[in-house]
């Protein structure tokens, strides 16, 4: 490239700032207007229509007024711009639809009844025993997978070293992407090994779950505990603290805030699965409080169940739907707060 | 070990500890470590367990005779293998779809979010992606099931009416309870991850590289694509195989949107022409005694053995690069 070219180059003309606003308006006039000649103007076909326009129109003028490269630019930014706005799309539509679908037949009666007796299109009737079953069956999992997951990231961080730390940390990777109706297949093998082919009891669930739990625990926790300083152990070593107290008194405690967030996290991501507890929990109508005798019902099992029914199970399955997304968005919020105003301040 | 820095305050259960330097001590010691060490032993042996219980439990069904096969009710192939192969086939083709939507529109919001929104957005921009991976996925059964099928209904009857002189857009039915849905389900679900991998990687490219692109003139896309993609391209592939890991796996939106059929088909659009292994056992599973059991969970061998190497290959990429330490 000559100086001339370059020194023209960088006097090259732009489309001024406001251009681009300009052109979306006209965009979106434009496609409301075509939208609003056709048969019945669909939100989604006028917002498509209006981007492609835009994206049209913008790389035709810069191309015509800034070159080519300019314009590919501006094409790649419209691009990565609606990459994410159709990753919106899903998620506005899943939350508004589940609450509008949701609340025709969430009450507290809904949160208050199990299903004895009810039969047909009956719309009473509720998941209260549903609810019970998840709380048990996921509590369960994580009095399993938090102390395992626990004991096993504090190896890695403070014990492991060599061959065997690097193959636990790896299988561990590998053992996020279990499918989970391959955990319920062990546990389903498991139990049966043991208790014989007809044995039925939420601790099987709990069993799968807690296998899915784990390694998201451990992962969470070993980022947690690599993220102490290291100046914080010596410390304590050098007035003499023992090993095991400096990992319980100062380590832990320096990174508790961050511990509970992920094991939250673990929690709300297990306590939706489906497939493990259809294999192994079943279902069943009415409350069953004990966890290692007969079947149970769980929420998203419910769920599935009543939307297999069709009818009035449709909306009901709504409702559960609403009350699993209710719990995980809790559990999902506290874990927020907690980091956020529990974890140790930076200096 | 030489301590450089002055002593932080953090001692308040220090010098007491040092103090009594007695037996307790030691034996607490070595009950910790111990149960850490446990522990992670523990973990190796699970996953150990897991091969071990499946292969134990598919046994009969891999030994069976043909004609024991036969009895099962479902049962309608000459052998285990001639079972298992359309499940494979329907498992890989669902997942593979569902990986050719979800990876460029992953890239995009990686990009989107690393390169593209304003610094101050950016985190809560990822934190609504990251939302979409904490949907139950029975959830998002519902939502494909009774929202989805009827949006791409006028989409796939015009793919079809246009496009259908191509094979694998021919012959669609309504309503759309066929593989492309099923994959356009699959793909909203494996989005988050492939995202969280991306955008962290992205996120790595050395400063100094896209300095120097931009230095040399190059617009904000040219800087993209000579430095920040050749940067990483591993860790877009690791990315994707983890979605694939995923999207192989999933069960219940499959199961919930799939009209199932067992045929080796490339009629994206026809319902009655696939189903995945995961949706399969499912839906048997409930009703499923003896040797039928046996049959399912010599299927969901196969699932955990084709999962297990996606995987392994994909954090074995992530691996080696030790300078990215992963969203995993």
């Amino acid at each position: 490239m000559t100086a001339l070219t370059i020194e023209r180059d960088i006097q090259a003309r732009r489309l001024p700032a406001r251009a681009p606003w300009l052109v979306g308006a006209g965009a979106l006039a434009v496609s409301l207007a075509v939208g609003s000649l056709g048969s019945g103007p669909s939100v989604p076909a006028v917002v498509a229509l209006a981007v492609v326009l835009y994206a049209v129109t913008l790389y035709v003028l810069s191309r015509a007024v800034e070159g080519p490269r300019r314009a590919t630019d501006r094409l790649a930014g419209i691009a990565v711009t609606s990459a994410f706005g159709l990753a919106m799309i899903p998620l506005v539509s899943l939350v508004w639809i589940v609450v509008s679908r949701g609340l025709r037949l969430f009450s507290i009666s809904f949160l208050s009844t199990d299903m004895v007796g009810i039969f047909g299109e009956m719309t009473e009737g509720g998941a209260v025993h549903a609810i019970v079953g998840t709380l048990l069956v996921t509590g369960a999992a994580a009095l399993i997978s938090i102390p395992v997951g626990l004991f096993t990231a504090i190896y890695l961080v403070e014990y492991g070293r060599g061959p065997l730390a690097r193959a636990i940390t790896f299988l561990v990777d590998v053992m996020t992407g279990i499918p989970s109706i391959v955990a319920g297949l062990f546990a389903f093998a498991l139990f049966t090994l043991i208790f014989g082919p007809a044995y039925r009891a939420g601790i099987m669930g709990a069993v799968a779950l807690a296998v899915l739990m784990t390694p998201v625990v451990i992962r969470s926790v070993e980022e947690m505990l690599r993220l102490v300083p290291n100046e914080l152990r010596e410390a304590a070593y050098a007035l003499g603290v023992p090993k095991w107290l400096t990992i319980v008194k100062v380590v832990l405690r320096t990174a508790a805030a961050g511990i509970v967030t992920g094991i939250m996290l673990a929690v709300a991501r297990v306590i939706g699965e489906t497939a493990p507890l259809l294999i192994t929990v079943g279902q069943l109508n009415q409350m069953n409080w004990d966890l290692f005798d007969g079947r149970m019902m769980t929420l998203p099992v419910f769920a599935y169940r009543q939307y297999a029914q069709g009818g009035v199970g449709i909306d009901r399955a709504w409702a559960a739907a609403l009350t699993l997304i209710l719990i995980v968005m809790a559990l999902n919020l506290l874990a927020r707060l907690i980091s956020r105003y529990f974890a140790p301040k930076a200096r | 070990m030489t301590v450089g820095t002055p002593p932080a305050p953090v001692a308040a259960a220090g010098p007491r500890a040092a103090d009594r330097r007695t037996g307790s001590h030691v034996w607490g010691g070595r009950v910790f470590a111990g149960l850490s060490y446990g522990s992670g032993i523990l973990i190796l042996l699970v996953l150990a367990a897991v091969a071990v219980f499946l292969v134990v439990q598919a046994l009969p069904a891999l030994t069976a005779d043909p004609t024991e096969l036969e009895q099962i009710s479902w049962f309608r192939a000459e052998s285990l293998l001639g079972y298992v192969g359309p499940l494979v086939f329907g498992t890989v083709l669902a997942a593979l779809l569902a990986l050719a939507m979800a990876v460029p529109v992953s890239i995009g919001i990686a990009l989107f979010i690393s390169h593209y929104a304003p610094r101050r957005l950016a985190q809560g921009l990822g934190y609504l992606v990251d939302l979409l991976a904490a949907i139950p996925s029975v959830v998002y059964g519902l939502w494909g099931a009774l929202w989805l099928i009827g949006v791409l209904d006028p989409v796939m009857t015009w793919l079809s009416s246009t496009l259908g002189f191509i094979p694998i857009f021919a012959g669609y039915q309504a309503p759309a309870k066929n593989v492309l849905t099923a994959a356009v389900v699959l793909a909203v679900m494996i989005l988050p991850i492939i995202t969280a991998v991306a955008r962290e990687v992205f996120l790595q490219t050395p400063r100094l590289h896209e300095e120097a692109a931009l230095a040399l003139g190059a617009t904000r896309w040219e800087m993209i694509r000579t430095a920040v993609l050749p940067f990483g391209r591993s860790g877009v592939i690791s990315a994707a195989m983890l979605g694939l890991g995923r999207a192989l796996g999933e069960t219940m939106a499959v199961l919930m949107v799939l009209s199932p059929g067992l045929l080796f088909s490339f009629f994206l659009l026809k319902p009655g022409q696939h189903q995945t292994i995961a949706a399969n056992i499912a839906a048997q599973f409930p009703e499923a005694a003896g040797l039928s059991v046996s049959v399912l969970i010599a299927t969901g061998l196969a699932l955990f053995v084709i999962t297990f190497v996606v995987n392994f290959v994909a954090r074995a990429i992530v691996a080696r690069r030790k300078d990215f330490s992963g969203a995993n």
